[in-house]
């Protein structure tokens, strides 16, 4: 059992984190805040729950992601769908000319992505659909486990990897796109 | 392990999730595949720049909002 007087000392470096993955979820600034205060009572009252010596930042992104789904969006069902056919594995690779060039010995070009401004990159993560969008927010944003995911969010392993999967093709599809559209890069992928 | 094995595992190999005898196979195949290798390191890179660029400021009012509501004091403020 956790210590309540603990809680403050524990749980508050986890807040910048928690609130930037709010605003991922709810893509609202004023939503954001609510959604984290909130995940900070929920915790605080909750926090003789925890048990002492688990993983406190897992255990606050259950609580966020549960809050989150809870009052701020209506149940769904149904998986989403998103068409993946034309998507590679390595797509932002591949069209960024990599293949090409370290076949010819050069280094791949990840500038483009360091050039990429902090506002496409989140936007394109916040344009995933929902599932892919926590699924991927929980993994390569805060570098969750596949187990760590399933139990935050209550769903097998298989199902994270698949979310994961095409949320992450996704997401590259998307940063492609944006890159394109904001001239860092140009032309329709390899072979140019 | 031709060149689509070891791509169609490269994220299974970046999360860590492989068996030994996986990942050693899929590090052979890196080590004598530039291409394969630099997708590798593009896919490494790409997700430390993401995590990076996804970071927000935490508003200062919100930061005391919770610290009063959970009954912490609020460190002082950073004087300049």
């Amino acid at each position: 059992m956790a210590d309540p007087a603990t809680f403050a000392e524990q749980a508050m470096p986890f807040m910048g984190p928690l609130y930037s993955a709010a605003l991922r979820m709810t893509r609202n600034p004023a939503d954001a805040e609510d959604l984290v205060q909130e995940t900070y009572l929920r915790a605080y009252r909750g926090f003789e729950g925890f048990k002492a010596g688990t993983n406190l930042k897992a255990w606050l992104y259950r609580i966020l992601t549960n809050t989150y789904i809870n009052q701020y969006r209506a149940a769904k069902r149904r998986p989403d769908q998103v068409d993946l056919d034309d998507v590679e594995d390595l797509y932002l690779y591949r069209r960024l000319g990599g293949m090409e060039a370290a076949a010819a010995g050069r280094s791949p070009e990840t500038e483009v992505l360091e050039r990429m401004p902090e506002s496409d990159v989140k936007e394109a993560l916040e344009s995933l659909p929902e599932q892919f969008r926590i699924a991927v927010l929980l993994a390569d944003v805060e570098g969750f486990a596949y187990k760590e995911i399933a139990e935050i969010l209550d769903i097998p392993i298989g199902t994270v990897m698949s979310r994961l999967h095409r949320g992450r093709k996704l997401l590259q599809k998307r940063l492609w796109d944006f890159a394109v559209e904001n001239g860092l890069a140009t032309g329709t992928g390899p072979g140019r | 392990m031709d060149c689509n094995d070891a791509i169609h595992q490269i994220y299974h190999y970046l999360d860590g999730v492989l068996t030994d005898d996986k990942r050693a196979a899929i590090a052979r195949h890196l080590d004598f595949c530039p291409p394969c290798s630099g997708g590798y390191h593009f896919e490494v890179e790409l997700r430390i720049l993401i995590a990076q660029k996804c970071r927000d400021e935490v508003p200062a009012d919100l930061r005391k909002r919770i610290a009063e509501a959970i009954g912490h004091e609020p460190p002082p403020e950073p004087t300049l």
